[in-house]
C-alpha cells in the first residue's frame, strides 16, 4: 500500500511531514537518557576508593542526574510538539490531502503471504492526537518537574513517562493494526510501571498487576480481531484491511467489530473492564493525568474512530458500544458522587466521561467523539493536575504538622483550600463547569454534540434500523440519549460536590497542619493555567452551526477525509430540525443548572473530617464501594481461582510433576554427565577406542541391511 | 559466469587467499624480526588484524565478480564460498582481538601465535573453495595442524600442552578415516572431484568410501560418538583458541561437510540419510544433556558447541538451498555470539590459571554490568530466545524453516531440536541467572576495565545480534545469495529424496536408481 501511494505522488511527498519517524523517536530517546541517568549514579566504580568520596561521587551524580533529566524529561517533548505543529502547518497548506501519508521504514515480519511493516501514517486523526499527546504531554510533564522534585526516583518517573509518551505515539501514529499493537501493549507496559511506581508499598504494585491482568482480556480480543482481518483480507495495513473488510460477509465484519471493541473495553475502563483505573490511581498524580484521563485511556474511542468502516459496516456493534457506553456513563457517575478520596471522584469521572466518548463513537458520530476526547484531555487533565497541587499542598501539611495518620486525598479533610491556592482553585471551577456543560466552555459544545446526534440518529438513520436481542434501535438511542442526560446532571453534582467541599467552607485540616497550607509552585501551576485557558477556548474546535459564535465544524472538517465517509454510512437519512436543536442545548444547560444548584443546597452544609466520620451504611455505602463489585469478583472469580490452582494445579499437579520430571531430569542429567565425564576422563586411547567404535557403527549402518 | 581459464580469471578468483598467504609471510617476517616493540605478539595481532581486513576486502571484491568455476570443476567461486569466507574472517578477527587481551594479560604467547591462526584460516578458505576432495583434504590439513599448535599455544600450561597433544593424536586418527575414506572413492569412481563423485552410481567400495568420509566429517565437527575430545580440547586450549575453534573450525567444517553431501556424495544419500539423521538427533541430546552437568563455563560452552553441531547437522539433511542459507546464517550468528561469549569470559578470567565456573559469574552485573548484559546476550543468543537472544533466534527459525520444508519433512527431528533446545536453557539461563540474581561474592576480584578492541568485539557482536535479531532480512537475503552453484541441491537426485529419513532403510533399491 505504501509503496503505491508513493508511486502515485501524494501532496506531502518531501515536505516536512518526511520527518514523522522523528515523532516517537525523540521521547523514546528520552527515555533512555533518563533510564541512563538513573543508572548513572549507581554505577560509582573503584570499590577501593573511600566511602567518603564515593559517597560525594554519588551525590555528584545524583544532583547531575536530575538537572539533566529536568531538561530532558520535558525537553523532548518540547521538540516533540513543536515538530507536530510543523507538521500540523505543512498539512493545512497541503490541499487535497484525502489520503493518509504512509512511510514504511523497513520489513518487520515477512512470512508467507502476510508482509508487516515498520509504517507511520499521518493522516487527520493521527495529527489530532499526536497535538493532544505531545501538548498536553508538555504540559504535565512540565508539572512533573515540580509535583516529582522531592522523590528519589526523579529520572526512572521521567525516563517511563517518556518511554509512555513514545508508545502513546506508535499507537496513533501506526499504519497498520500489529504496530499500533506494539503501541498498544507499550502503553500498557509504561502504564502498568507508573501505577506501581511507588511499588515499595504493595497496593500500588497490586494496582498496576490488575491494570495489566485487565487488559489481557482486553488485548485478547484485539488479537483476535486482527487474525480475523488477516484471514479475510489478507493484510493488516489500516488501508488495505478496510478497504478488504467492506467486500466481508455481515458476520465476520460482526465478529471483528465485537472484538475490537472488547480490546477498547479493556483500555478505555468500559463496562465490565473498568474496574482497573479507579485502582490505577495508585501511581502518582500526573501520571493520572496524562496517562489514565487524557491519553492512554483514549485509545480505545480512537481505535473506534480509525476502525471506523469497520464498525460503520457493523451497525448492531455500533449501536452496542452506544448502549455500553451509555450504561458506563451513568455506573460510573453513580459511584463518584459518593467517592470521598479526590483521585477516585475524578477517576470514575473518567470512566464516565470515556461513556460519552463511546456514546460518539458508536452512534457513528465519530467526529464528536474524537472532540469529546479533545476537550476531556484538556479539562479532565487541568482537573488532575488541580487535584496533584491540592495533594501536594495537604501532603506538605501533614508532613509540617507530623501527622502521618490524616489521607491527603480524603476530600473529608480539605475545606476552605481556596483562601490559600485561589490559582488552583479558579482554574479548578472552569474545569468544573465545563465538565458539567456549562457553556461556552470546552465540555458544553462536545458533550452536546454527541447528545445532539444520539437524538438525531434515534429516527432515520441505519442504527434506528437496527435492533440489539429484539429492541429496536430507535428505542435504544432514546434511551442511551435519556441516560446522557442523567449522567450530565449527575457530573454536575459530583463535580460541584467535590469543589465545594475541597475549597470552600471551615478548614478541616487542623491548625497546626493548615499553617503549612500554601500554593503551588509557579511550574506547576502554569501548566494548570494553560490547559484552563484551552479549556475556556477549546469549544470553538467544533461549535455547532446553530450558534452564531464563529467557524462552524473545524474539527468535523479536519476529519473529514478520515471518518467522514463511515459518519454518513451510520447517519443515514437522520438530521435536526432548528428547533429541536435548540431546544436540546436548552435542556441539556438547564440540566447543568440544575445539578450544580442541587450541589449547593446539598453539600453546603459542614463536614467531619475523615477520622471523626461514622462508616456509611446502607445504600450509600454500597455506592462508596463501588457497588462492591470488585469485592464481588474477588469472591466470585479470583478467590476460587486462587484455591484452585494452589490445591490442585500447584500442590497436586505441578509439585508432583516437578518431582517426578523435573527432579528426575536432573539426576538423569546429573548421570549422563558423571558417565560421561568417567568416559571422558583425560585417557587419549579410550577416546581412539570410541571413535573406533563409532566408525564401525558407521560402516555397519552403511552396509548392512 | 567466468571461466577461470580465462586469463587472469583464475588469480582474480585466488585473490583473496593470495592476500592472506603474502600477509601471512610478511607477518612471519615481521614476527622472525623481533624489532624493538615492546610487545612483539600484540605487534604481531594487531597487523594480521589488518591482513583479515584486506583479506575480507578482497573477498567482497571477488563476490560482487559473480560466479566462477574452473572448467575441470576443481574449484568454486559460488556465492555459498564467498559468505564462508566472510564468517570465517568475522570469527578470526574476533579470535585476534580476544587473543590481544589475553597477551596484554598473560604475556605467555609467542609472535608466531597470530601468523598460525592465518595460517589456519588459509587452509579453511581453501576447503571453501575447493570441489576436489585432494584440494578439500590439504586445505584440512593445513587447518588442523597449525590448530593443533595453537592449543597448545600457551606453552607455561600443562593442561594447554595436553589439549594439543591429545587433540594432535585424535585429530591424526580422525584423518586417516578420511583419508582412506577419499582413496576408496577414488577408487571406485577414478576420479576424487565432487562433480564426478556426483555423477557415479554407488558400488560397495563408494559406500564404504563414504561412510569413512563421515567418520572424517564427524570428528571435525564434533558430532557425537566422536566429539569426546571436544571438551578437554576447548578446557585446556587458552580461550582466543577456543574462541578460534568453536567459530572458525566449526563454520569450515560444516561449509566442507554440506558442499561434499550437496555436490559429491548425493548418489548414496539414501545411504547416508539416515545415518546423519541419527548423528544429529543423537548430538542434539547428548550435547545438551551433558552440559546441564557442567560447572564449568568453557564445558559447558564446549557441550553447547556439539549441540550447536546437531542443530546444523538437521539443517545439513534438509538438503535444500533454503538450507544451505540456513546454514550460513546460523554460522554467522553462531560465530557472533562465539566470539562475544569468549570475550567477556577473557576478561573475567582475570588472572588466574583455572578455568572460569559459573560460581566466577555471581554477582557480576553488579560490578560490571555491561559484560553481564553481553555475556546474557549471547547466551540467550545460543539459546535462540527471541529479541533478547537476538539472530540467534532467527538462526534455529530458519533451520526449522528448512527442515520442515524439506522433500523429506524432518517432523520428528525438529521435534527433537526444539525439545533439545528446552534442555539448553537449563544451563543457559543458570549461568545468566547466576550473573544477575546471585550477589557478588567479596572474594572474588573485580574484574579489569575492558581492554579496547575486546570492548570493540563485544558491542560489534552484540549490537549485530541484536539488530539482526529485529531485522534478519538484510542478512537473510544474503545468506540466501550465497548458493552452492552445483545442481543436486536444487533439484534433488530422481527418487532419492523421497523417502521418509527414518524409513529409508527399507527402501533397498533406492540406492541404485540415482
Amino acid at each position: 500500500m505504501a509503496s503505491l501511494q508513493t508511486a502515485s505522488g501524494h501532496p506531502l511527498d518531501g515536505t516536512l511531514a518526511e520527518w514523522v519517524w522523528l515523532l516517537p523517536l525523540l521521547p523514546l530517546l528520552g527515555a533512555l537518557v533518563n533510564g541512563a541517568l538513573v543508572l548513572w549514579p549507581r554505577l560509582v566504580g573503584a570499590p577501593d576508593a573511600s566511602l567518603e568520596t564515593r559517597e560525594a561521587e554519588v551525590q555528584r551524580r545524583l544532583t547531575g542526574s536530575r538537572l539533566l533529566t529536568t531538561l530532558v524529561g520535558p525537553g523532548v517533548l518540547l521538540l516533540a510538539f513543536g515538530l507536530a505543529l510543523g507538521l500540523f502547518a505543512t498539512m493545512r497548506g497541503a490541499d487535497a490531502l484525502t489520503e493518509p501519508f504512509i512511510r514504511s521504514y523497513g520489513s518487520w515480519m515477512p512470512a508467507g503471504s502476510l508482509t508487516i511493516d515498520w509504517a507511520l501514517q499521518l493522516d487527520q486523526l493521527s495529527m489530532l492526537m499526536t497535538l493532544v499527546i505531545t501538548g498536553v504531554g508538555f504540559l504535565i510533564h512540565v508539572f512533573s518537574t515540580g509535583y516529582m522534585a522531592a522523590d528519589a526516583g526523579y529520572a526512572r518517573y521521567f525516563a517511563y513517562l517518556n518511554l509512555f509518551v513514545a508508545m502513546m505515539l506508535v499507537l496513533v501514529l501506526g499504519a497498520n493494526y500489529a504496530v499500533m499493537f506494539v503501541g498498544w501493549e507499550g502503553v500498557g507496559l509504561a502504564s502498568y510501571l507508573l501505577i506501581g511506581f511507588w511499588f515499595s508499598e504493595r497496593a500500588n504494585a497490586e494496582a498496576g498487576r490488575k491494570a495489566f491482568i485487565v487488559n489481557r482480556i482486553g488485548d485478547f480480543g484485539l488479537l483476535v480481531a486482527m487474525f480475523l482481518l488477516f484471514s479475510t483480507t489478507g493484510t493488516l495495513d489500516f488501508t488495505g484491511a478496510h478497504a478488504g473488510m467492506a467486500i466481508a460477509t455481515p458476520a465476520v465484519l460482526t465478529a471483528v467489530a465485537l472484538f475490537l471493541f472488547l480490546g477498547c473495553t479493556g483500555k478505555s475502563a468500559q463496562l465490565p473492564l473498568y474496574i482497573w483505573l479507579p485502582d490505577a490511581m495508585a501511581g502518582p498524580t500526573p501520571v493520572s493525568a496524562l496517562i489514565h484521563a487524557a491519553t492512554m485511556v483514549t485509545a480505545g474511542v480512537y481505535l473506534v474512530a480509525r476502525a471506523a468502516p469497520i464498525f460503520a459496516g457493523a451497525p448492531e456493534v455500533s449501536l452496542l458500544i452506544a448502549v455500553i457506553g451509555a450504561v458506563t456513563a451513568l455506573f460510573a457517575a453513580t459511584i463518584a458522587l459518593r467517592q470521598w478520596d479526590i483521585k477516585k471522584v475524578l477517576a470514575y469521572s473518567t470512566v464516565s466521561q470515556l461513556g460519552y466518548m463511546f456514546v460518539g463513537v458508536g452512534t457513528g458520530a465519530y467526529a464528536a467523539g474524537v472532540f469529546h476526547l479533545v476537550t476531556h484531555a484538556f479539562f479532565k487533565a487541568l482537573l488532575f493536575l488541580g487535584a496533584g497541587a491540592v495533594i501536594h499542598a495537604m501532603h506538605g501539611a501533614y508532613h509540617h504538622a507530623h501527622d502521618h495518620t490524616s489521607d491527603p486525598q480524603d476530600l473529608r479533610n480539605m475545606g476552605g483550600l481556596s483562601r490559600w491556592m485561589p490559582l488552583t482553585s479558579g482554574a479548578m471551577w472552569v474545569a468544573t463547569l465545563a465538565i458539567a456543560g456549562v457553556p461556552p466552555l470546552a465540555g458544553f459544545f462536545s458533550k452536546d454534540e454527541i447528545l445532539a446526534s444520539t437524538f438525531a440518529r434515534a429516527h432515520g438513520s441505519p442504527l434506528a434500523e437496527a435492533s440489539l436481542l429484539g429492541v429496536s434501535g430507535s428505542g435504544l438511542l432514546y434511551g442511551v440519549y435519556a441516560i446522557g442526560l442523567v449522567t450530565a446532571l449527575l457530573t454536575a453534582i459530583y463535580m460541584t460536590r467535590l469543589m465545594l467541599l475541597a475549597f470552600t467552607g471551615a478548614n478541616r485540616t487542623g491548625a497546626p497542619a493548615a499553617e503549612a497550607l500554601h500554593e503551588a509552585p509557579s511550574v506547576m501551576t502554569a501548566p494548570i493555567l494553560v490547559l484552563a485557558l484551552l479549556t475556556l477556548i477549546g469549544g470553538w474546535l467544533n461549535l455547532p452551526a446553530i450558534l452564531p459564535l464563529g467557524p462552524a465544524h473545524l474539527l468535523g472538517d479536519w476529519l473529514e477525509p478520515v471518518t467522514g465517509a463511515s459518519t454518513r454510512v451510520l447517519a443515514g437519512e437522520a438530521h435536526l430540525d432548528h428547533g429541536t436543536e435548540m431546544a436540546l442545548i436548552g435542556v441539556a444547560v438547564a440540566i447543568a443548572a440544575v445539578g450544580i444548584v442541587i450541589a449547593f443546597l446539598r453539600y453546603r452544609s459542614p463536614v467531619r473530617t475523615a477520622s471523626e466520620s461514622a462508616p456509611e451504611l446502607g445504600i450509600g455505602a454500597l455506592v462508596h464501594d463501588a457497588y462492591r463489585v470488585d469485592a464481588g469478583l474477588d469472591r466470585l472469580v479470583v478467590r476460587p481461582l486462587g484455591a484452585f490452582s494452589a490445591s490442585v494445579l500447584w500442590k497436586g499437579l505441578d509439585q508432583r510433576l516437578d518431582r517426578a520430571f523435573v527432579s528426575g531430569g536432573q539426576a538423569l542429567a546429573r548421570a549422563a554427565g558423571y558417565a560421561h565425564d568417567r568416559l571422558g576422563e583425560g585417557d587419549v586411547g579410550r577416546f581412539a577406542w570410541v571413535i573406533t567404535i563409532g566408525a564401525l557403527a558407521l560402516l555397519a549402518a552403511f552396509t548392512v541391511r | 559466469m567466468t571461466d577461470f581459464a580465462e586469463p587472469g580469471a583464475l588469480l582474480g578468483a585466488l585473490l583473496p587467499e593470495i592476500t592472506l598467504l603474502l600477509g601471512t609471510l610478511i607477518l612471519l617476517l615481521v614476527g622472525a624480526w623481533g624489532g624493538e616493540s615492546s610487545s612483539p605478539t600484540r605487534r604481531s595481532a594487531r597487523f594480521a588484524l589488518g591482513i583479515v581486513g584486506v583479506t575480507a576486502v578482497a573477498v567482497v571484491f571477488a563476490w560482487l565478480r559473480g560466479d566462477g568455476f574452473t572448467t575441470d570443476d576443481r574449484l568454486t567461486g559460488d556465492g555459498f564460498r564467498w559468505a564462508i569466507d566472510l564468517v570465517l574472517l568475522l570469527g578470526t578477527a574476533g579470535a585476534l582481538a580476544i587473543f590481544d587481551t589475553e597477551q596484554l594479560r598473560t604475556r605467555a604467547y609467542q609472535a608466531e601465535i597470530p601468523v598460525l591462526m592465518l595460517l589456519a584460516l588459509s587452509g579453511m578458505m581453501i576447503i571453501s573453495a575447493s570441489r576436489d576432495l585432494m584440494f578439500t583434504y590439504i586445505g584440512l590439513e593445513l587447518m588442523s595442524i597449525a590448530v593443533y599448535v595453537l592449543a597448545g599455544a600457551n606453552r607455561s600450561s600443562a593442561r594447554s600442552a595436553e589439549a594439543s597433544i591429545k587433540y594432535f593424536l585424535l585429530g591424526a586418527f580422525a584423518s586417516g578415516f578420511l583419508l582412506y575414506g577419499i582413496a576408496l572413492l577414488y577408487g571406485a569412481v577414478g576420479d576424487t572431484r565432487l562433480s564426478a563423485l556426483g555423477a557415479a552410481t554407488p558400488s560397495a567400495m563408494y559406500l564404504v568410501g563414504v561412510a569413512l568420509l563421515l567418520v572424517g566429517f564427524a570428528f571435525k565437527v564434533g558430532a557425537v560418538p566422536f566429539h569426546l575430545w571436544t571438551p578437554d580440547v576447548y578446557d585446556g586450549a587458552p580461550s582466543p583458541i577456543t574462541a578460534f575453534m568453536a567459530a572458525c573450525v566449526k563454520a569450515s567444517a560444516f561449509a566442507m561437510l554440506l558442499r561434499v553431501m550437496a555436490e559429491g556424495i548425493g548418489p548414496a544419500i539414501v545411504h547416508w540419510h539416515p545415518v546423519v539423521w541419527w548423528l544429529a538427533a543423537i548430538t542434539m541430546v547428548v550435547g545438551n544433556v551433558v552440559a546441564l552437568a557442567q560447572p564449568n563455563v568453557k564445558r559447558m560452552l564446549a557441550y553447547s558447541s556439539i549441540a550447536h553441531s546437531g542443530y546444523l547437522l538437521v539443517a545439513v539433511l534438509a538438503y535444500s538451498q533454503e538450507a544451505a542459507a540456513a546454514v550460513v546464517f546460523y554460522l554467522l550468528a553462531y560465530t557472533l555470539a562465539t566470539i562475544g561469549a569468549f570475550a567477556v569470559l577473557g576478561i573475567v578470567s582475570e588472572g588466574r590459571e583455572t578455568t572460569v565456573t559459573i560460581d566466577d559469574l555471581s554477582g557480576l552485573w553488579h560490578v560490571r554490568p555491561g559484560l553481564a548484559v553481553a555475556l546474557s546476550v549471547c547466551l540467550l543468543a545460543f539459546f535462540g530466545f527471541p529479541i533478547a537472544g537476538g539472530a540467534g533466534f532467527f538462526a534455529k527459525w530458519y533451520v526449522i524453516q528448512a527442515a520442515l520444508a524439506s522433500h523429506t519433512p524432518l517432523t520428528v527431528l525438529v521435534v527433537v531440536l526444539v525439545l533439545a533446545s528446552v534442555v539448553s536453557a537449563g544451563y543457559y539461563l543458570t549461568a545468566i541467572s547466576a550473573m544477575f540474581n546471585r550477589p557478588r561474592p567479596s572474594q572474588l576480584p573485580m574484574p579489569v576495565q575492558t581492554p579496547l578492541l575486546s570492548g570493540i568485539v563485544m558491542v560489534v557482536a552484540v549490537v549485530a545480534l541484536l539488530v539482526l535479531g529485529v531485522f534478519p532480512t538484510p542478512a537473510s537475503r544474503l545468506a540466501a545469495a550465497a548458493t552452492l552453484r552445483a545442481a543436486p541441491l536444487a533439484t534433488p537426485v530422481a527418487g532419492t529424496m523421497t523417502v521418509s529419513a527414518p524409513t529409508v532403510a527399507a527402501t533397498e533399491d533406492a540406492g541404485s536408481t540415482p
